[in-house]
């Protein structure tokens, strides 16, 4: 195994990991980026609608108050409110900043425009069409290029992460292996984890990346990292089945106008959403749409009746072509049939408002860091949390880097352990492993589901030999026993069982593996 | 419906290549080469499955395609020939080593140096819809592996962060395009066909020449 000289070590190249490494080499800290494929390829190029930040250009007189609270109430207050609080505050000049790196967002005569969007009561959403993820991802590719170029960044972008490297409590490396050629890294320094969802553990399912399997995460987890709130899922509501996954049809077709309905038996439109919640049905937060759609036992479709010419030429025509070569049916003239896709994980690592995990020496970031989004994230907080979180646990690695490197001695790689990655012998369990959570871990959940889920998975723990099989086996397991404790129905998490919230599940889950045990608490947010 | 899937394989970067046949059962209509390719044992780049990444990019019966922008009921007859890029070192199967266009930027520090101008909007979202596939620089008869010339994998960046970058920057800006763009070029305009975003290749390109003139630059 290589050792490599003491640097921050990034690992995810999406939203997050850019946004991190360009706070750092701003400040004149040595950074690796590690990734799997390049940043072209991270699943943040396929966030469609748009960022979240209070630019009151809609004369709605808007204020950061109330994205603070839309932010709770939508994630059924369990986020933090001080770190919601701290993200609402930064997210204007956020947007401002990466317009100044050159995201293209839409503007009407010079100023920048925002739609409105689901479970926020202000138009606060700026876009770049419906590619938004795209356009930020470009635009801090080349930000960050300057730094590549200066040597202050160095890219791994063909590089696997397999574990962190702990001693003595604290995490003081990270351990990757080269892709093309098997070749081993000792990575020493402090790392943050930038490494996204959990869609790996949901294959077909999920309108991410097929290149996150998820197993970053997994070993983390078996590593004693505590998780939180892996028992809320965003089942987006407008998804529609293409070959290998589910395609997002983005809820900015909803801001511009578009309508959902189901037909009776004679073929009558019901406005289902707009039926229970008036005119803004159709923009209620994810975690309800989904949820009534599900009610009704019906196929659901998007009526685009009501979006302009002008609005789908400016504003929604890449969508639109996406939608016209996926499903051959042309939204303008046709009603698309959607159906709720895994869209979001609201659970991973929880931190502090600095992102610090629970052990020194690790920091944690977007979406595999469980921070804003309570229960159930909306719409255009996910780009800007990452972000956000990005800059956050970058600030802070620079303030401490110096001392932690000099505590940690530089880190050690001498009782290291090998990973070993999932045996070919191993793919019946992975197979049960996912078929298990697809089926416990749907919309509405129930104990007897998840305890048979459980059963299994313990089944499945006594039979496998390759860390990786076991980490993802032991993840998959804590997301059920999450689950399972949570007697209630919060946000993203519904239960048969337990149909209504309840005041004493009013806390983040903390899930950690210790001593061979998964141990669950809960932390109150007061 | 079967389909034999004809693909060159290669067990590492210095293997020799071979042949081999696999059969595939077509699920739907909807089925890409993709989804055929996610069911059988060879190993290829594959992330967003839907057109928006670029890592798919391989050879598909002899043209250079993304396999999940490849619709397995538009290909003609049942059998279905696979070969990895061939301007890019294999690592394996059709997963091919595309850091040589990574590397090119950062070498030509390709990035801007200032505020963006939102006057040049128009060509920032055309030129963001390139995801580094690597197809322009496999149908390019300009190109080789090696070259300095980068093609539209380094013309769409580069035009991306012309706008708002001023002083000596600006004028290592366009040295760097005269010399990975514009020298190599020679305005075949595969590129245009081949590239999968539909990125408007020549408007952006004449808009570049023109201000290099201006510039006096060429």
């Amino acid at each position: 195994m290589k050792r490599l000289e003491p640097a921050v070590n990034i690992i995810g190249a999406g939203l997050a990991g850019l946004s991190a490494a360009y706070v750092l080499a701003e400040s004149g800290v040595r950074a690796r980026l590690i990734s799997l494929q390049t940043s072209e390829r991270a699943a943040s190029n396929l966030a469609a609608g748009g960022i979240n930040g209070v630019l009151d250009v809609s004369g709605e007189h808007d204020s950061i108050a109330e994205h603070i609270e839309d932010t709770l109430t939508g994630g059924r207050f369990l986020a933090d409110p001080e770190m919601v609080r701290g993200m609402a505050n930064a997210a204007p000049a956020i947007i401002l900043r990466l317009s100044e790196l050159g995201v293209p967002f839409n503007r009407k005569e010079d100023k920048l425009v925002q739609r409105p969007f689901g479970g926020q009561s202000k138009k606060r959403t700026a876009f770049a069409k419906s590619s938004t993820g795209k356009y930020l991802v470009r635009a801090l590719t080349d930000a960050v290029r300057k730094y590549e170029s200066d040597g202050i960044i160095e890219r791994f972008s063909r590089h696997r992460f397999t574990q962190i490297i702990q001693s003595d409590g604290q995490c003081t490396g990270a351990c990757v292996t080269d892709t093309y050629d098997g070749g081993g890294f000792f990575m020493p320094g402090a790392v943050i984890m930038c490494c996204g969802g959990l869609n790996g553990f949901f294959p077909g399912l999920t309108t991410g990346s097929m290149t996150n399997s998820g197993s970053a995460a997994a070993s983390l987890y078996a590593s004693g990292i505590e998780f939180s709130n892996l028992e809320f899922i965003q089942y987006h509501p407008t998804t529609t089945p293409i070959a290998g996954k589910r395609l997002l049809v983005s809820e900015a077709a909803r801001g511009e106008g578009a309508r959902l309905f189901v037909e009776d038996e004679k073929g009558n439109r019901i406005y289902f959403m707009e039926d229970k919640y008036g005119t803004r049905g159709n923009l209620m937060p994810r975690d309800v749409i989904s949820y009534e759609m599900v009610s009704t036992g019906r196929q659901a479709y998007l009526d685009y009746g009501a979006v302009t010419p002008d609005i789908w030429e400016s504003r929604l025509s890449d969508m639109r072509e996406e939608i016209i070569h996926y499903t051959g049916m042309d939204p303008v003239s046709a009603c698309i049939p959607v159906a709720p896709g895994i869209h979001f994980f609201m659970g991973g690592i929880p931190g502090d408002a600095r992102h610090r995990t629970n052990i020194s020496g690790l920091w944690a970031c977007g979406e595999c860091a469980a921070a804003y989004h309570g229960a159930n994230r909306l719409g255009g907080n996910s780009l800007l949390g990452a972000i956000y979180g990005g800059s956050v646990a970058a600030a802070d690695v620079a303030k401490e880097f110096e001392g932690h490197m000099i505590r940690n001695g530089y880190g050690s790689a001498e009782d290291l352990r090998a990973y070993s990655f999932i045996r070919e012998d191993e793919t019946d369990a992975e197979m049960k492993l996912e078929s298990c959570l697809a089926r416990s871990m749907g919309i509405i959940k129930s104990e007897n589901d998840l305890r048979c889920s459980m059963e299994m998975i313990d089944g499945l723990l006594t039979g496998v030999c390759s860390d990786e099989m076991r980490d993802r086996l032991l993840l998959g397991r804590a997301m059920l026993t999450a689950s399972s404790v949570r007697r209630e129905s919060r946000g993203a998490h519904r239960r048969a069982d337990f149909p209504l919230e309840s005041e004493k599940y009013m806390g983040s889950s903390v899930s950690r593996f210790e001593n061979g045990k998964h141990a669950v608490s809960f932390v109150r947010q007061d | 419906m079967k389909t034999i899937f004809h693909v060159l394989r290669q067990s590492d970067k210095d293997s020799a290549p071979y042949w081999e046949d696999f059969d595939y059962e077509t699920e739907g209509e909807a089925d890409t080469v993709a989804t055929a390719l996610m069911r059988l044992p060879v190993q290829w780049d594959c992330s967003c499955l839907q057109k928006k990444c670029g890592a798919c990019a391989m050879v598909i019966n002899g043209v250079p395609a993304l396999a999940c922008d490849t619709m397995l009921a538009r290909l003609k007859g049942t059998m279905v020939t696979l070969e990895p890029l061939r301007k890019f070192p294999t690592v394996a199967d059709l997963r091919v080593d595309r850091s040589s266009m990574e590397e090119r930027l950062r070498q030509f520090r390709i990035y801007r140096e200032g505020t963006a101008d939102h006057g040049a909007d128009a060509t920032v979202l055309e030129a963001g819809g390139c995801m580094q596939c690597g197809l322009c620089l496999e149908v390019c008869p300009n190109y080789y592996p090696g070259a300095e010339f980068g093609g539209m994998a380094a013309m769409n960046p580069a035009v991306r962060v012309m706008n708002g970058t001023e002083g000596k920057h600006l004028k290592s800006l366009r040295r760097s395009y005269v010399k990975t763009v514009y020298d190599g070029c020679g305005k075949s305009l595969a590129c245009r066909d081949i590239c999968p975003a539909g990125v408007n290749i020549e408007k952006l390109m004449t808009e570049a020449n023109h201000d290099l003139r201006k510039s006096r630059a060429i």
